[in-house]
């Protein structure tokens, strides 16, 4: 089966603004390497979670698959085609298929249109139903997401904030995407609050055989409803597999470290340290394999050349 | 026991009339043990934290009683209070870029616990602060003492922010989610140090979080906490292997754990609101065991060997 969305070796550097006494000195121009060479497919149906720690590129990947961001090097193909060169009824197409959930629904949402018209407005946007059908299309969308139809009436800002990620959901669901890319759509709500979120992607996935890219820092919640995971360091994917192989049997040293970090919910003294070392600044990164510093078995050969993701899903010279 | 809380009660006059932050909390903390205080947002538990330190401001009104061994915290004069803070209880925020000054070294911020918490000389208080930068795992010490917090990667400045607080050696660190900014690896770590340190000099430690793989990983007994009430104290391991209260049950339940692509099962509904306060059990409008009497009567505290909760369906549970 062909991936429905893919990237495939993509990379974007961002330039650093300079200051006077760079120029003064005439400093070199610098980037922050937020992707180098990151490759990650998703098929229809599939749920493919992408984990990492601040600064691994997540949320950049994110947005190059939805083409916030253009790529440097690399693309990203969608059905086949690279999303850079659509253009008129083509790009329209794309950008109806690809739609994206953000972590902070009330930021993401414009204050000053009601959910109604926010939802009314991508309907109209892509023709999705006759106009006199909206409003009725309306209901549907909010029933969908398990919001009362009064919801259609009232401004963000009344909402809470599970309600309000609710709303981005059906915004997003509003175009009839084949591919939601949710980047920590979760992370700002509690407990009690997440699980109704996660359940609701769990089944809109399900029932409507979306391809869903969930990208988090939570281990525990890519584990709970990703078919798929690929685990980011600094810009690469380390590791990539079936979820449920890569949690029982991970590869990767960081994996591994990942996995023994997260607080167990069995109560009882702590492993032995997961990793140490802190995580390297993205404008220098580590020469070679970019875990190297902190990795406990690493060899000589680590810090000077970085290993490629091969073809069993794993970026590590002693995998 | 060092620290002991009876019926602590927190409200704030606001414009819109009183909010019920801190309900009637009981707490007790003993020497040398880790106290996990957990609940979801808005249910009092970091301003349960301040109030033991009496770090709020004026518009909230605090009532009960905060015993810190045997001295009576709330009635305490300002001069003792400042001798208290710092010195005998040490705090540690959950945003160490915002507790910490940015136009003052990391060096100079030890410097100022230490004039104000002991009696050592200028070269005494830099070996001083060197040994603590040393003690919570920073290295090359002389360095950074003489850098500035931007220069401090998060999970650092959290190091530096404990060093503070350790300065004066103090015998009770209240920790207000320590480690939610931070990475989970970074988190680990600084799980970790609290632990070492806790056992090294003999602390007591209060750990607010609202994460429950935090309190099963580090606490020995722990509160849960809901609209400004405690809902259920234990020991950890009992609490989590068999919930008394119909919250913690419901909370663990709605963690993604060990059955993998299983249906979470959510808590339904919001976080009650805290200016109108029920007469019933505050979880009662949520709660999936409740019964006619849970919406008129606040459940009483139930005492079971080492466990207490308020709940009427904690029996059956």
């Amino acid at each position: 089966m062909s991936a429905l969305l893919s990237a495939e070796a993509v990379e974007k550097r961002f330039a650093v603004p300079r200051n006077l006494p760079d120029m003064l000195l005439r400093r070199p121009h610098r980037a922050v390497h937020a992707l180098s060479g990151v490759s990650v497919a998703v098929h229809a149906g599939e749920t493919l979670g992408i984990v990492g720690e601040s600064g691994c590129g997540k949320s950049t990947l994110a947005r190059a698959l939805v083409r916030l961001h253009r790529p440097d090097a690399g693309m990203v193909r969608f059905e086949g085609d690279d999303i850079a060169s659509l253009t008129g009824p083509a790009l329209l197409r794309f950008n109806r298929a690809v739609q994206m959930v953000f972590q902070d629904p009330f930021a993401s949402l414009n204050p000053r249109m009601t959910v109604g018209a926010t939802l009314a407005e991508a309907l109209r946007v892509h023709h999705i139903v006759a106009e006199a059908d909206i409003q009725a299309r309306v209901l549907a969308l909010l029933d969908q997401v398990q919001l009362p139809a009064s919801a259609a009436a009232r401004h963000p800002h009344e909402f809470s904030g599970g309600q309000r990620q609710r709303i981005g959901i059906a915004r997003a669901l509003a175009v009839e995407p084949r591919v939601i890319i949710a980047d920590e759509p979760v992370s700002a709500l509690d407990v009690s609050v997440q699980a109704q979120i996660v359940n609701l992607f769990m089944e809109l996935q399900e029932r409507l055989g979306l391809a869903l890219v969930f990208i988090t820092h939570d281990l525990r919640l890519v584990r709970h409803m990703t078919h798929r995971v690929a685990v980011m360091y600094l810009g690469r994917v380390v590791e990539t597999g079936p979820t449920q192989t890569l949690f029982a049997a991970p590869r990767h040293p960081y994996t591994r470290a990942l996995i023994s970090a997260v607080p167990s919910l069995t109560p009882g003294q702590p492993k032995a340290e997961a990793v140490r070392g802190e995580l390297p600044s993205p404008l220098n990164p580590p020469s070679g394999c970019a875990f190297h510093p902190r990795c406990p078995i690493a060899e000589p050969r680590c810090a000077v050349e970085a290993p490629n993701l091969d073809a069993t899903g794993l970026a590590c010279w002693l995998g | 026991m060092s620290l002991v809380v009876r019926d602590l009660r927190v409200v704030f006059n606001t414009r819109s009339g009183p909010v019920w932050a801190v309900d009637g909390v009981d707490l007790e903390v003993a020497p040398g043990s880790v106290l996990g205080l957990v609940g979801e947002s808005g249910s009092g538990k970091s301003v349960t934290l301040r109030a033991i330190a009496r770090l709020l401001h004026g518009h909230a009104k605090v009532s009960g009683a905060v015993s810190w061994q045997g001295e009576d915290v709330l009635a305490m004069p300002p001069d003792r209070l400042r001798r208290l803070r710092g010195a005998e209880i040490g705090i540690v925020f959950q945003e160490p870029m915002a507790a910490l000054n940015p136009v003052l070294s990391i060096g100079q911020q030890i410097d100022e616990s230490l004039v104000a918490h002991t009696v050592l000389d200028t070269k005494s208080r830099r070996a001083r602060a060197l040994e603590l930068l040393d003690l919570v795992g920073i290295s090359a010490g002389a360095t950074r003492l003489g850098q500035y917090p931007h220069e401090f990667s998060g999970g650092m400045r959290q190091r530096a922010m404990i060093a503070i607080a350790l300065a004066s050696a103090p015998k009770l660190l209240l920790a207000d989610e320590p480690t939610t900014a931070l990475d989970v690896t970074i988190q680990d770590q600084i799980l970790r140090l609290l632990l070492r340190l806790k056992d090294e000099l003999g602390m007591a430690l209060v750990l607010v979080t609202h994460d429950l793989g935090v309190v099963a990983q580090t606490c020995e007994r722990v509160s849960v906490m809901y609209a400004g009430r405690v809902c259920e104290t234990g020991k950890v391991s009992e609490v989590f292997a068999h919930p008394r209260h119909a919250y913690t049950q419901a909370l663990l339940r709605a963690m993604p754990g060990e059955q993998i692509g299983a249906k979470l099962v959510p808590i339904p509904g919001q976080a009650p609101r805290l200016d109108a306060p029920s007469p019933g059990c505050a979880f009662q409008p949520r709660c999936t065991a409740r019964e006619p009497i849970c919406a008129t009567q606040r459940p009483s505290f139930t005492e079971l060997a080492t466990r207490r909760f308020a709940c009427h369906a904690g029996a059956r549970l």
